[in-house]
């Protein structure tokens, strides 16, 4: 009996002290994502298009990449827990995620600190990359997405009054709104209502009597699908018949099982479509995805496979795993062709490119129109 | 504000209300028997639905029928719930059951994201529910109706069993005295097992109309309608039937109206409606119907 035990217990150690040998050979890469809770979606459909991008490019610098995922559960007391986890024990060289504004600012200060390079893919508020040398973003910001907005919704729906609904519980959603709002009333248009909720809300039939009253074409509402499902079907209700505009946290097919008929006619500023893809490497992702999962491709997983691809060319070309120089070789990214166009990362780490309008018709997203930075 | 408007958002908070007052009513029932708070009460909700749901989409039944499977296997969770969770613990501190309370509704929460995954799912909303019924320009989903009828069935049910039978009785003597019942001959474990499942059931009716009137769900879909309820069954007065159900229709119309008239500050509808608790908490701890206990030494 003794003897097995020893013989266990050897055996474990072999694995371990193996395991320690192996792991010096890898390069180990972070990922946070929400794989459960309110933005579980979002979470699923990035962690499918990494594996794609893992499996086209399984190595760097001769090393192969290890990825080691970490669910924040949508929260963000568990965004900061796991990226100090990813600090402290995973010894990791960069790390991509979280998806969301709020989870990357609770996470950023200590990857930040820790001198470590964090790449969220879908992060849009400004906030997020301000003052920070180590933080970078595969997507545009949402000054930028606010403006499209306005523009669309002033030049393309030739609407003047508009009404908000705004989550106040996300970083992301009010800073869509105000910069909506700034823009909005530059070009002569007019905000006849204001009114709020909260992540998790379902009924809002008490903002929505209230933006009735008012009278809008337009309600913008720039909240994530979750929400704007529950909001376009309650309008339905309502007998609204103002045009719906919201941002790309609309765009997942959720939205689409959720809303039903209530969410056709429905616009929103996002990040990617199909019919937008025009480089050679956003061809191969479209056509592998299409092999794998046999449906149509989705924003948050094509900037997650431009998040993946972009931190590998850095350490490429940093040519060592020490991370202030993969910081240094991030933040002169140029003119790097994606899936999501041509991204070029500005002095802030926000990447610069063109936005994409679609549209739900018929249960289905439809490709509208680009506009360029 | 127009009269349309005032019209208008009466009726949403009504509709709102009613189902508060639904999931209420569960709380009561159980604290009134037992002075447990059973926190788990929202996730048991959260149950019910996805029991409704996965009934219609995998086994087609129609939504009635999928409403009476709900009800039974719900009822029975929750007796096991009983079972499995309070019952060892029936003469421990009574603290000691409220943290199992919130440590089974954890459990549940955390076992719906591994079961059901933590993606909202798109609730189906028959046809006869999907209906817009417009009175002098207020604006009223059927659903709301049936829903009223549908709460009023199960209230006058629930209202015959307490006060009309045997059971009733035994649940009206546990309540008073436990002690005193069990003497007289009670089987005291079986009324509180009725008692979580009457609970239970009607959280279920209470889970599968929110899942209509809101067609999305997830795993932690219970909680806050779970608080929400909480507050209206302390706002009524806990341990009170009547309480719940007039705690539910104040708190629904009262959150309403609070965007209604300042939809400045709409964000701020769930600190709202947990001041109400506070204020009833400080003012009269025994809500509008409740009657004082005295502590049990």
């Amino acid at each position: 009996m003794k003897r097995s035990i020893i013989f266990v217990l050897f055996v474990l150690s072999l694995v371990l002290i193996t395991g320690i040998a192996f792991a010096e050979d890898v390069v180990k890469i972070g990922v946070i994502f929400p794989m459960t809770g309110p933005f579980a979606a979002y979470g699923q459909m990035a962690n499918e298009s990494l594996k794609i991008a893992n499996e086209l490019r399984p190595q760097v610098l001769g090393k192969p990449v290890k990825l080691i995922l970490l669910d924040n559960k949508s929260d963000k007391v568990e965004a900061a827990n796991t990226a100090s986890r990813l600090v402290e024990k995973e010894h990791v060289v960069a790390v991509i995620g979280p998806l969301t504004s709020s989870l990357s600012m609770s996470a950023a200060p200590i990857l930040e600190k820790a001198k470590i390079p964090m790449m969220s893919p879908y992060a849009t508020n400004p906030l997020v990359t301000q003052g920070k040398k180590f933080i970078f973003r595969a997507c545009f910001i949402d000054p930028f997405q606010g403006k499209v907005a306005a523009k669309f919704a002033i030049d393309y729906l030739k609407i003047k009054r508009a009404a908000l609904l705004t989550d106040i519980s996300q970083d992301y959603c009010v800073g869509l709104v105000n910069f909506f709002e700034k823009n909005f009333k530059a070009l002569g248009g007019e905000i006849v209502s204001k009114t709020f909720c909260k992540t998790g809300d379902q009924d809002f039939s008490a903002q929505l009597t209230a933006i009735k009253a008012k009278n809008p074409d337009l309600i913008y509402m720039p909240n994530y699908y979750a929400e704007d499902a529950l909001i376009a079907k309650q309008a339905k209700v309502m007998g609204i018949n103002a045009a719906l505009l919201s941002g790309d946290a609309a765009d997942a097919p959720e939205i689409l099982d959720v809303g039903g008929d209530a969410v056709n006619g429905l616009y929103f500023t996002t990040h990617f479509d199909e019919n937008a893809v025009q480089s050679e490497l956003g061809r191969k992702y479209l056509e592998v995805y299409h092999k794998k999962f046999n449906k149509a491709a989705n924003t948050v997983g094509a900037l997650t496979f431009d998040a993946y691809y972009m931190v590998l060319d850095a350490i490429e070309r940093a040519g060592s795993l020490d991370t202030v120089k993969i910081r240094d070789a991030l933040s002169q990214t140029k003119g790097f062709e994606g899936v999501t166009g041509t991204i070029t990362i500005d002095k802030n780490g926000n990447a610069v490119k063109p936005a994409v309008i679609k549209k739900i018709e018929d249960g289905k997203f439809k490709f509208v129109t680009i506009v360029n930075p | 504000m127009s009269w349309e408007s005032f019209f208008q958002n009466l009726s949403n908070g009504i509709s709102l209300g009613g189902l508060y007052a639904l999931i209420a009513i569960g709380y009561s029932m159980v604290y009134g028997i037992l002075r447990l708070i059973n926190f788990a009460h929202g996730d048991i909700f959260m149950l019910g639905a996805y029991i409704a749901f996965y009934g219609m989409l995998i086994f087609s039944l129609p939504w009635w029928l999928s409403l009476i499977v709900s009800i039974i296997l719900t009822a029975f969770i929750g007796i096991l719930i009983d079972k499995g969770a309070y019952k060892p613990l029936r003469n421990a501190p009574r603290i000691s059951a409220l943290i199992t309370a919130i440590g089974v509704s954890f459990f549940l929460e955390n076992l719906g994201l591994v079961v059901f995954g933590g993606r909202p799912k798109g609730f189906y909303r028959p046809h006869i529910f999907d209906e817009i019924i417009t009175i002098k320009g207020v604006r009223i989903l059927s659903l709301t109706f049936y829903s009223l009828v549908i709460t009023a069935i199960f209230l006058v049910l629930l209202f015959y069993i307490v006060y009309r039978t045997k059971t009733g009785l035994g649940m009206r003597a546990v309540s008073t005295d436990m002690e005193t019942a069990r003497l007289m001959g009670i089987d005291v474990d079986k009324i509180i097992s009725i008692t979580f499942a009457i609970g239970s059931g009607l959280a279920a009716v209470g889970g599968v109309l929110w899942a209509m009137k809101y067609p999305q769900i997830n795993p932690l879909m219970g909680i806050f309608p779970g608080l929400k309820a909480f507050i209206a069954a302390v706002l009524g007065g806990i341990g009170s039937v009547g309480g719940a159900l007039l705690g539910g229709f104040i708190l629904g119309i009262a959150e309403i109206m609070l965007v209604a008239f300042m939809p400045q500050l709409s964000g701020y509808r769930d600190a709202f409606a947990f001041l109400i608790l506070i204020l009833i908490l400080l003012v009269k701890p025994t809500g509008l119907l409740g009657v004082e206990v005295k502590e049990k030494a």
